[in-house]
């Protein structure tokens, strides 16, 4: 139906109103890491936009490590995800075998322990196998999810049954099905599910504040944490250089993403 | 006659050795289900179901530093906590939290998702925006608000200025500080909250509409008696899925308040937090760990119980 | 070409028993093979048992005189056309056509002279590179049945191939795929819910209903003589018409529907029981038009379908809707009391609790010796 002028009008104001507010901190945030301490200490408008607080930044810190080892870590997790998943996600779907409901319920069962509940024994674990401080300590943990495994069946279950059967009667077995044609197919819903896991993992924070004591594996969100609580209270403009530098990738992946993102959350939660 | 017998015979045979067939067909379809599962159940064991039983076995007991157990002492882990005054005031902040946090973000997630599910132009536009806080992380986020909290230059306390009212202490005023991190936690979740329900939203059968607009039904009718409805069974996940990541807030406090000021914001998980990893008593942290264990179960109880019957009447 | 042998074959799920129910049958190598029925029938369920898709609960099944109850798809030696055709959708046709040759490792020189030769016979060749979204409905069955024909399969399973497809290009592919298997003389065991499907393309028909084989013969020996009412009714188009009846020994007369009375000939008469209820059936086409010497009745027109080159007449004969099929254009209004010769030669009789036939139309016989 084609709207109203007046009704397109009062759309568009509350969608830019609300625009505005809601992206507002992130704006200022911008602004203010290009802006000099004077400035900023003052109050007043920007009398010139410079870079220096983000030369300072890499200067200060050793925020390139932080920046690749976040990388690292959240490229990692993403692949171990879809990996797992996906072969989970296969399972529940194109296996036939005994005890399959009971493991299906297993899985939602992980669902229901919080991983903040259970940080304790995990950092144990994780200590006493002396993977404090590897990138194994901080990514394996977080291969396996009962999230991944539920979206990915349910577009796994998408796919006609028939073209397994076509397979079969060619003599296909299920491993190199679920190679040369599931993930092919599927290619959207891992793509999908690559963007939540690499959003989430990005983002991680208790994880890798507990399983890092030195910057040689520590993230780009501990090391943020670390500039905000060392740096001088007139120092505003480089925390702000370096939370924008935090965020530009996540943004632009969630830029890119977000149908595709929005799309997958909705059949993951809810069928 | 005796031709037709020996073929029976024959078959009876070959029937038996296609039952072991079958069988040994079964066995290796279960086998291949196991390994194609393997690698997440053996990292589920690991990481989710073992110290999920760690945790509970932990705390009957007192620790030392580096978290063997010492001293079985049954439930007074349990008995100490909920006489301690400091952890009922935990325990009240965090519902508090839940109250502040919750229904606002879904409020205004809600109000989002509706005005960005029309179809303009530019619209996508104005979804991006609305998603991204969802990109920021929870330490960038905890910054920037640090700074619109902060006394003296925070744009919050410039604007009350501005309009004459005394400043505020955001984060310093124990009055203050739960609603502070609050304000922070609801912008964080509103990116997030909103994708959900703008894509119940949009998985709303177009037909719907189309009929009620033939008959004539108005804009805030049709929100009422189509969108609303439609959309609880996606209103009901985004508010449960808010519950429970409000119970497990932690970074924001971490770099916000710490806990502070006067326990005002020490919220459940960051009380395990230093529980366990500032005074390393890892039985009364695990005690705490459970009592939050059992809230999220019983969240997520009703989540699947009542998700079940909605998924019924569709 | 392989033949293909059902013994006492039976299936039943925990939930749901005797899907179908001791099925004996026998087919010949080469043969065009068709299993028809209702949905629901099991019909499916039986291909998918033959293909090795579904677990056979009970009897046996032999290919080429071998066991292969237990044997999975592939070592069945067989091809199969699936309903939605199951073509992968990320590879191109030419590699849909592959799938299976690169599967079972074919070498490459012989994959793509049967590629070759299988994307001529079905009128590919230009369409190799393209994906299947690309393609028509009538292209992507041309891919499945390709995909088929390389495989060199001797035994070739179609399940419900043709009813994605609209009306006219299944008629067209109709004598396409039975022009293929005669051609390359694989043997093909073909699973429609469509009668005419059955009747133009099967060497032989099942007809199964309700997990029991109801009859299976030669397309013409289903119309005219079929061993149920239920085969009686399923087979043919438009449907039989079909009227309880009595028998009244003593007049030679039979009342059909408490309406019609028919004077039946003394050398049909002799095979029909004196005392069971009888059900009768006429085929739409022997409903003929009455002339001034034979009309034996008047009915009253409820409805006329204007074909062309033919008229299609619906009477109320009792509770019954019956339909006659006259050939050319006949300038009849609803409501008109028309004139028609029903005779008792044309007559199938069955009996009303069995449903078995009792009797076949002796006329259609005599017709059915003239065509050959």
């Amino acid at each position: 139906m084609t709207m109203s002028f007046r009704k397109k009008i009062i759309f568009y104001v509350l969608l830019s109103v609300s625009a505005l507010i809601l992206f507002a901190p992130t704006i200022m945030a911008v602004v203010m890491s290009l802006m000099t301490s004077q400035d900023i200490l003052t109050g007043s408008a920007p009398s010139r936009l410079i870079l220096d607080n983000f030369i300072q930044t890499f200067e200060h810190f050793p925020l390139l490590q932080f920046l690749l080892n976040s990388f690292i870590v959240s490229i990692v997790i993403t692949i171990g995800q879809i990996l797992l998943s996906s072969l989970a996600a296969y399972a529940f779907v194109f296996l036939e075998f005994k005890g399959r409901e009971f493991l299906f319920y297993l899985f939602i069962a992980t669902m229901m322990v919080p991983f903040e509940a259970s940080v304790i024994p995990n950092f144990h674990t994780i200590r006493d196998i002396g993977w404090i401080d590897t990138y194994q300590g901080l990514t394996i943990p977080f291969f396996a999810t009962a999230f991944g495994a539920f979206l990915l069946r349910q577009n796994f279950k998408q796919i006609p049954k028939e073209l397994r059967e076509a397979s079969q009667i060619a003599g296909m077995g299920h491993f190199k099905f679920y190679l040369t044609v599931v993930m092919p197919v599927a290619k959207s819903s891992l793509v999908t599910l690559g963007i939540y896991g690499f959003l989430t993992s990005w983002n991680m924070y208790l994880w890798p504040l507990l399983s890092t004591t030195n910057d040689s594996v520590r993230t780009v969100q501990i090391g943020l944490k670390q500039l905000q609580s060392q740096e001088q209270l007139n120092q505003w403009g480089v925390m702000m250089a370096g939370a924008v530098i935090v965020i530009i990738p996540t943004l632009i992946l969630l830029f890119l993403g977000q149908k595709k993102l929005q799309k997958g959350l909705t059949e993951g939660a809810l069928k | 006659m005796s031709m037709s017998s020996l073929a029976i015979q024959t078959n009876e045979i070959n029937l038996e050795y296609v039952e072991q067939v079958k069988k040994r067909q079964r066995m290796k379809n279960l086998l291949k289900g196991v390994l194609f599962l393997l690698p997440s159940i053996i990292l589920f064991s690991a990481f989710v179901f073992y110290p999920m039983i760690r945790t509970i076995y932990l705390s009957f007991f007192l620790t030392n530093t580096s978290g063997v157990t010492t001293v079985f002492v049954g439930l007074e882990n349990y008995i100490n906590l909920f006489k301690s005054p400091i952890f009922l005031k935990n325990i009240q902040s965090t519902f508090l939290f839940v109250l502040y946090t919750v229904p606002a973000t879904v409020i205004i997630s809600l109000f989002l998702a509706i005005i960005a599910s029309e179809k303009l132009k530019g619209i996508g536009f104005f979804r991006t925006i609305f998603s991204s806080t969802m990109g920021i992380s929870v330490a960038a986020a905890s910054v920037f608000w640090m700074f619109l909290f902060n006394p003296t230059m925070g744009l919050l306390n410039q604007l009350l200025k501005s309009i004459g009212v005394e400043p505020i202490g955001w984060l310093t005023d124990p009055n203050w500080a739960l609603l502070s991190v609050s304000v922070t936690t609801i912008w964080m979740n509103i990116g997030f909250t909103f994708l959900v329900l703008l894509g119940g939203l949009q998985s709303i059968n177009s037909y719907l509409y189309e009929s009620a607009d033939i008959e004539g039904a108005g804009y805030f009718y049709k929100l009422r008696r189509i969108t609303i409805p439609m959309l609880s069974p996606t209103l009901f996940f985004a508010i449960t899925v808010s519950i429970i990541n409000a119970f497990q807030t932690f970074g924001q406090i971490d770099i916000l308040t710490q806990g502070g000021p006067q326990n005002e914001t020490n919220l459940i998980v960051y009380s395990i937090y230093r529980e366990a990893f500032v005074n390393y008593q890892f039985g009364s942290a695990s005690a705490q760990a459970v009592v939050l264990f059992i809230m999220i179960l019983f969240l997520t109880a009703i989540q699947f119980k009542l998700g079940e019957r909605k998924v019924h009447y569709q | 070409m392989s033949q293909v042998e059902l013994i006492e074959l039976s299936k039943s799920y925990e939930k749901q028993k005797d899907i179908l129910k001791a099925i004996n049958l026998f087919i010949k190598e080469g043969e065009f093979f068709v299993l028809v029925g209702p949905s629901g029938s099991g019909k499916s369920t039986l291909l998918r048992m033959i293909a090795g898709l579904e677990e056979i609960s009970g009897g046996i099944l032999k290919i080429n005189n071998e066991l292969v109850n237990h044997l999975p798809p592939k070592d069945r030696n067989l091809s199969m056309v699936f309903q939605n055709y199951a073509l992968y959708p990320h590879l191109t046709v030419e590699q849909n056509i592959l799938f299976g040759l690169k599967a079972k490792k074919v070498g490459k020189q012989e994959q793509q002279r049967r590629l070759k030769e299988a994307a001529e016979m079905v009128g590919l060749t230009e369409l190799l590179k393209r994906k299947p979204r690309e393609l028509s409905g009538g292209q992507r069955q041309r891919v499945a049945l390709a995909r088929s024909i390389v495989s060199h399969a001797p035994l070739c399973l179609m399940d419900e191939p043709l009813s994605n497809l609209d009306a006219k290009l299944r008629s067209n592919m109709r004598v396409q795929i039975r022009r293929l298997q005669k051609r390359l003389g694989f043997t093909t065991i073909y699973v429609t819910h469509d009668q005419v499907e059955a009747m133009t393309m099967g060497d032989r028909i099942m007809v199964l209903n309700d997990g029991k084989i109801q009859q299976v013969g030669r397309p013409i020996t289903l119309y005219n003589e079929p061993a149920n009412l239920f085969v009686a009714s399923f087979i043919g188009s438009p449907k039989m018409n079909i009227g309880k009846a009595h028998f009244l020994a003593k007049h030679k007369r039979l009342t059909v529907e408490n309406e019609l009375s028919i004077t039946v000939d003394p050398s049909i008469a002799r095979g029909l029981p004196l005392d069971r209820p009888l059900t009768i059936g006429i085929r739409a086409e022997h409903l003929l038009p009455g002339t001034t010497e034979n009309t034996t009745h008047y009915l009253e027109v409820v409805n006329v379908e204007q074909l062309g080159n033919e008229t299609s007449i619906a009477f109320d004969v009792g509770t019954e809707l019956w339909t006659a099929k006259w050939p050319g254009q006949w300038p009849i209004q609803v409501g008109q009391k028309v004139p028609v010769h029903l005779s008792s030669e044309h007559l199938l009789f069955f009996d009303s609790e069995t449903g078995s036939l009792i009797q076949s139309a002796s006329q259609a016989k005599k017709q059915e010796v003239l065509v050959i």
